[in-house]
């Protein structure tokens, strides 16, 4: 069994994704190696190879945008090399990757694996449906490589022994019109307290807020208690919280050991992002939004009543 | 299959869109075959009239046209209506049952075929569908097509024949720039999109709808559904269930059951 596993650098490391890709890979035994687009460091390949990877495919972006150029090197390394399965993570890049490299195969792509199962030699791959209330499996029935994109928190990011693995420099191709996208400008957007993906506790606003200028009770919150806050789609639609703070489907996924969700009503596609929370409380005032269904305590209320409340008692007993 | 050339400065935008079942209703899934039934009233999926709009911007700036690409049952056309009342010029929409059960890459191929044909100058989709999510057709096409790729724009412009993007990145976002033409897949959000209006809603009644089956594509039965899918549903079981735990109305006093709980695991 020969995986490769995508690796996005992201401020001068690889994501936690791709670290808990690796570590769920290594399970299967076998080959291991790390595609790593970005920079690279010897930092960020000890971090790889801690996690599983053998040996990393390195190739480094120019001022294009990589993806069309990134998939085609790949595809060009999984001829010569043969791997049997391909993971990458429901991110941007990996997604712009994947979904290039399987047209260019011509393989299929399983997405939103949840788990991966290994069964005599064949590849079985596990998603959600219908908010997470069912489970599919599905197997490939064609040619490798298997190509699959994993949604973040299925595994646990474990470092094993340190390793320093063998690193493959791969040069990007020139892909002509394809590759003309190119890259004006980076922006970080920096924001306070802990990160969505890693708080331990999160606060969540869904449309029942009713206002950015509402918003203040869950800010207060999630400051008292160094928790992170996030939103569901319509939150951040309407601009009351930045993109990158959506919990959900088209969002993040998240799994803290608190989530605290405010007017959220409990779409399907928002259940997806938060339902692996350790204790999920709900604020609500219509008894039988389905975000009642998951909570572990609801709460049938106007959530501008018991926040503040909530927040002065927390107060006091400090 | 080289590129789709740009020829002037009027846009001709291709919208891949999808009609699917009412979110706010319960999915059904075919027992037999696990794939989720499809009634004959679907909705435009609500994810798609971002950029619906963004091409009716984009064409209407430019003076060009927006055609709707889709691959669906047409069932009665209610949701592909719905984009064409907002504005679009026509729809060119393969439905075919043979496509029932059809893989993201084999969802890519079909639609690519009917791009093929139209040339547009300019592709546009959402970041995926609420139903299926796979979430790569957008990528699947643009390399079909020979394309770049403008993905998760959260803000869009375009000027002398280019298009330029905020792109959403891991931890912020990066302004991307592409000559044309090009697919561009947008987030929802990056524009408020349109209500139709009443005198959209009667011309959408005549707008015309094309509807090719995979055979006039130039498809095998072979390639498409299933068994082009190279891929195989073996089963559908229920999650773990999370078990709903106590509710509590508010009277007044239920922030104290937050304290306590949050207490019980030594959050506070």
């Amino acid at each position: 069994m020969q995986t490769w596993v995508f690796a996005e650098e992201i401020e001068g490391a690889p994501t936690t994704l791709a670290l808990e890709m690796l570590s769920k890979a290594r399970t299967f035994g076998g080959d291991l190696a790390a595609v790593y687009l970005g920079a690279g460091s010897d930092a960020a390949f000890a971090t790889l190879g801690a996690h599983g990877a053998t040996k990393v495919f390195h190739m480094t972006p120019g001022g294009a945008l990589p993806t069309a150029a990134a998939a085609a090197a790949l595809a060009g390394l999984a001829g010569e090399h043969q791997p049997d399965l391909l993971l990458f993570g429901v991110a941007f890049t990996d997604r712009d990757v994947a979904g290039r490299l399987s047209a260019r195969l011509d393989r299929p792509v399983l997405a939103n694996a949840v788990e991966i199962i290994l069964a005599e030699g064949a590849v079985q791959v596990v998603n959600e449906i219908l908010g997470g209330t069912m489970l599919v499996d599905t197997a490939y029935r064609g040619p490798k490589p298997w190509i699959a994109i994993v949604r973040p928190k299925s595994f646990a990011a474990e470092a094993g022994v340190p390793f320093s693995p063998e690193v493959i420099p791969v040069a990007l191709p020139e892909v002509g019109h394809a590759g003309e996208a190119a890259v004006l400008e980076h922006h970080a957007e920096v924001s306070e307290g802990p990160s969505l993906e890693d708080a331990a506790i999160v606060v969540s606003a869904g449309r029942g807020v009713g206002g950015t200028e509402k918003m203040a009770p869950l800010h207060e919150l999630a400051a008292l208690l160094g928790a992170a806050v996030g939103g569901t789609r319509a939150v951040v639609d309407a601009g009351w919280l930045p993109f990158s703070a959506q919990v959900g489907q088209t969002g993040k996924t998240v799994r803290p050991s608190v989530y605290i969700a405010a007017g959220v009503s409990g779409a399907m596609q928002h259940l997806v992002g938060m339902k692996d929370s350790g204790t999920i409380i709900a604020v609500n005032k219509d008894e039988e939004a389905p975000i009642f269904r998951v909570a572990d305590l609801g709460i049938v209320g106007d959530l501008h009543k018991v926040l503040p409340k909530l927040v002065e008692e927390i107060k006091a007993r400090r | 299959m080289g590129p789709l050339s740009y020829t002037g400065s009027a846009m001709k935008i291709a919208v891949c869109v999808k009609q699917i079942p009412d979110p706010n209703t319960p999915y059904a899934l075919d027992p037999g075959t696990h794939f989720v039934e499809r009634p004959q009233d679907q909705v435009l999926d609500d994810t798609d009239r971002y950029g619906v709009e963004i091409a009716l911007q984009l064409a209407e700036a430019t003076g060009g046209t927006v055609t709707l690409v889709s691959m669906c049952p047409a069932g009665n056309l209610q949701g592909i209506r719905q984009a064409l009342a907002m504005g679009a010029h026509r729809a060119v929409i393969v439905n075919d049952p043979a496509l029932r059960g059809s893989g993201a890459l084999v969802t890519a191929k079909v639609l690519a075929a009917v791009l093929r044909k139209e040339e547009p100058d300019l592709v546009i989709t959402g970041t995926e569908s609420t139903d299926g999510y796979t979430g790569v057709v957008p990528q699947q096409l643009a390399e079909l097509l020979g394309l770049p790729s403008l993905t998760f724009a959260r803000k869009v412009s375009q000027a002398d024949g280019k298009i330029r993007i905020e792109r959403m990145t891991a931890n912020g976002y990066d302004v991307v720039e592409s000559p044309l033409p090009v697919l561009l897949s947008v987030t929802s959000g990056v524009v408020e999109p349109r209500y139709p209006t009443f005198k959209g809603i009667m011309a959408a009644k005549t707008k015309p709808v094309e509807q090719p089956t995979t055979a006039d594509l130039g498809f095998e039965p072979g390639q498409v559904g299933p068994a082009g899918s190279a891929q195989e549903i073996i089963g559908v079981r229920a999650a773990p269930e999370r078990g709903a735990g106590r509710k509590v109305v508010d009277e007044g006093e239920a922030h104290l059951e937050i304290v306590r709980l949050l207490e019980q695991v030594k959050v506070i």
